[in-house]
């Protein structure tokens, strides 16, 4: 099956990590992710800047490596990115901020790329609250 | 043929980018013709109460957007009978409203759901 991820939560929430698991399960069932789309304050999930304790979980963490490991197709929305300060570095030079905390394995794109990918997969899963 | 969606808009507009950033969902929907419906859930049914003053509140006004649906091909604008009137809104302008069965058979008629 063809499966599209949506997520609305940050890294620091349950969701980000239930999440993470459903990806891991469905590509170890044989699935296929067409596209993880984060959106809302699922734009901290995919944030460079987090620092896990040394104790805890690194969900961003664990998401980049994932992502990368299955050169996944990781979409982050950049209107919702941009109003929770989450830049790549080219967004970061266009609005002169100081700070870039969006790198590779991630791409920052429009909702055109949710639709896009509600279109392509059998099925969208969402992932938000706690 | 393309697969439909229904947005299911749950926040009060006052309560932080939620209720835009689903409409934002819709419009981008219906910016490449797909078809799209928008539900207003909860809190959510706040967004088409009469007389906003969203300016108090230091926020921007989202009804002007949404009474402009129609002219981005979204007509499929519905709002929950049970949320409104548990919150004294009158019967909405620009959406119709339906009772929970009727919201029942909404969301079985599409093909995916985001709710926000």
């Amino acid at each position: 099956m063809k499966f599209a991820i949506a997520l609305y939560s940050a890294a620091h929430a349950p969701s980000s990590r239930r999440a993470l698991l459903f990806a891991q399960a469905a590509l170890a069932g044989g699935h296929e992710i067409v596209r993880l789309f984060f959106y809302q304050d699922g734009v901290y999930s995919a944030s460079n800047n987090i620092v896990a304790p040394q104790d805890e979980q690194d969900i961003a963490r664990q998401w980049r490596e994932f992502v990368s490991q299955h050169q996944l197709d990781g979409v982050v929305c950049i209107a919702a990115a941009l109003r929770r300060g989450v830049l790549n570095a080219e967004e970061a030079a266009r609005y002169q901020r100081s700070a870039v905390n969006l790198e590779a394995p991630w791409a920052l794109s429009g909702l055109g790329q949710l639709h896009d990918a509600i279109q392509d997969a059998d099925r969208l899963i969402c992932f938000g609250g706690p | 043929m393309s697969r439909s969606l229904l947005v299911i808009s749950r926040q009060a507009p006052w309560s932080g980018p939620s209720a835009r950033e689903a409409l934002d969902i819709v419009l981008a929907g219906g910016a490449f013709d797909l078809p799209i419906g928008l539900l207003f859930l909860d809190d959510g049914v706040f967004q088409l109460a009469p007389n906003q003053a969203a300016k108090a509140v230091q926020q921007k006004d989202l009804s002007a957007n949404l009474q402009a649906l129609g002219l981005f091909g979204i007509d499929d604008v519905f709002a929950c009978s049970h949320s409104l009137t548990a919150r004294g809104l009158p019967p909405p302008a620009h959406a119709q409203a339906l009772d929970s069965q009727a919201i029942f058979q909404l969301i079985d008629r599409y093909d995916q759901v985001i709710t926000l």
